[in-house]
């Protein structure tokens, strides 16, 4: 795996290559060491990642979610090859600026796309507008090292709390337009009632800790 | 009066186990600095016992501080107080002793994050300009940078901080108290004498971490027999792993070239040189907050204070009410740029 290998970003975790698989333009993602962590507990985290995003990969894409397709696993060399999504990656598109309409259309349909997880019992776990593609009108979600099988109402929450404190460390000016358009468009898949539940979770995720802010001023 | 005279502000902390007095000037120049260090008897801190002995200690802890910097009430351009966050009782005696000064003196009266502080103090102690930030002590953990105005969080804990988890497990393993030997935590030192990595939950969720469920599961494993020195290095090697990761994303994400550790945590220097080597790969340097003022105190609160005032940031008396979760992101920087 060392030919022509162009390396296309040096992520936090990841390696990304950019290689021919058969003729296809395709993404190697190598997970690479780390020397912070012990040998032992490194290899086995980075094996463990790499088998589940390939596993989840596969999962959302049978639950109608655009993902990359997955090539190739090799979990000994904690690798792998997934289809090249020749997008714009839309943390990128939003900093361009870009108009009400599209925050609107694009985050209902991230909204939409959440919901087909969760209502397959997947969270993403990792919901940045750094790890969604817009690609052919198409949006892609990538970057599933951190999700898991779940229909638990807590991890539901987690995961549109991620989504949510991500727009706000991001995108200030459009966070809070944008996740109530999330919200419409995870309705339209999982429900108003679910909705609400699910909304009313990320509330009491926030108030842990840090964000009593907003408890202080309901009481 | 002469131009371009120093602006002085004498700041008062009081957010939790510490009442302090700090004096600094417009060079950073630290004029004075007096605590008094609130020590439980037995147990953690109680809030009420706390903000009684800062009534206590106040008069003199704010004399003594005046002392030492040579002042006198009168060459004394604002009073900055810490209004949050922290323990309700503890906040309100500080609070109220900095309202009285403003007022009887007629002061300017500017109000300062304490975890605005501790970053701000350690920018000017290290020299860091615009680092990502590892704020990580008994009560925190929080990965933050500055962006678009404010200082964005890009990852925290969404249970129990780092300090909080680390103790709560050496103390129910029956290691400590002492927590801290030979600047090592005790668990660190059981660490050292471990020869393997058992499977505990590691929990990273986007930039969040979570350490509830960790805790509980190594103390499992100490019921089921599980040697000691394994437990305490495979639980060590999750929960700092675990912090340096998010740190790792949020350093990719945000670009920044530089990391800042605050917090009582930050001096542990196991956390210190995996930071430090994660640094390394993204070619960014790496400052400490010398580790006296990581802990709380009032210089760090008169600095903030001191940007703040300087632009032209103060508080109506009546509106200083103190704010148990003031959360990091909901205060401007006016004295950060894009």
């Amino acid at each position: 795996m060392d030919e022509g290998l162009k390396l296309i970003k040096r992520g936090a975790e990841a390696y990304l290559y950019l290689i021919d698989f058969h003729g296809f333009k395709a993404i190697l993602k190598k997970r690479i060491p780390k020397d912070y962590r012990h040998p032992e507990f490194d290899i086995k985290l980075r094996q463990r990642r790499t088998i589940n995003e390939a596993r989840m990969l596969y999962y959302s894409k049978k639950a109608g979610v655009p993902v990359p397709t997955v090539l190739d696993v090799d979990v000994d060399e904690t690798y792998l090859i997934i289809e090249y999504i020749d997008g714009i990656v839309l943390r990128d598109l939003i900093d361009k600026g870009v108009s009400e309409d599209v925050v609107r259309n694009v985050f209902t349909h991230v909204g939409e796309l959440i919901g087909k997880l969760h209502s397959n019992s997947i969270v993403h776990g990792d919901l940045t507008t750094s790890n969604m593609i817009l690609y052919n009108n198409t949006l892609f979600f990538i970057d599933f090292g951190l999700s898991e099988k779940s229909n638990e109402l807590e991890d539901q929450g987690v995961d549109l709390h991620l989504m949510l404190r991500s727009l706000e460390s991001t995108h200030p000016e459009i966070a809070y337009r944008a996740f109530n358009y999330v919200l419409k468009g995870y309705a339209k898949v999982m429900g108003r009632e679910h909705t609400l539940r699910v909304r009313d979770k990320v509330k009491e995720i926030r108030m842990r800790g840090r964000y009593v802010e907003e408890r202080r001023r309901k009481t | 009066m002469v131009k371009n005279k120093d602006i002085i502000v004498l700041g008062i902390e009081s957010t939790a186990h510490t009442f302090g007095c700090g004096i600094v000037n417009s060079r950073g120049e630290i004029l004075a600095d007096v605590r008094g260090e609130y020590k439980p008897v037995k147990g953690g801190i109680h809030p009420r016992e706390a903000s009684q002995y800062f009534s206590t200690v106040a008069p003199s802890v704010i004399t003594k501080a005046l002392k030492e910097a040579g002042l006198s009430i009168k060459d004394i351009d604002a009073i900055a107080v810490a209004l949050g966050p922290g323990l309700g009782p503890c906040l309100r005696t500080g609070a109220t002793i900095a309202r009285a000064l403003a007022s009887y003196f007629n002061k300017p009266l500017v109000p300062v994050n304490h975890a605005v502080a501790h970053i701000e103090v350690g920018k000017l102690l290290t020299g860091a300009k615009d680092p990502l930030v590892i704020y990580v002590s008994g009560g925190n953990t929080i990965i933050t940078a500055y962006a678009k105005g404010r200082y964005r969080v890009f990852g925290e804990t969404l249970d129990i901080a780092l300090g909080n988890c680390l103790d709560t497990f050496a103390r129910e393993a029956g290691i400590a108290p002492p927590y801290i030997v030979k600047g090592y935590h005790i668990i660190d030192h059981y660490a050292m004498k471990g020869k393997r990595i058992l499977d505990l939950p590691y929990v990273v969720k986007g930039q969040d971490v979570s350490f509830s469920g960790l805790l509980t599961a190594a103390l499992r494993l100490l019921k089921q027999g599980y040697a000691l020195e394994d437990v305490c290095l495979s639980f060590r090697e999750n929960v700092y792993n675990m912090v340096v990761e998010v740190a790792e994303r949020g350093l990719a994400h945000t670009g920044k070239k530089e990391i800042l550790l605050v917090g009582g945590v930050a001096a542990s220097p196991i956390l210190r040189s995996k930071v430090e080597i994660m640094a390394a790969y993204h070619n960014a340097k790496v400052y400490l907050t010398p580790p006296k003022y990581s802990l709380d105190n009032g210089v760090m609160i008169a600095w903030t204070g001191l940007l703040a005032y300087a632009h032209g940031v103060t508080i109506a008396i009546e509106e200083s009410y103190v704010k148990q979760r003031w959360r990091l992101d909901e205060v401007d920087i006016p004295w950060m740029k894009d």
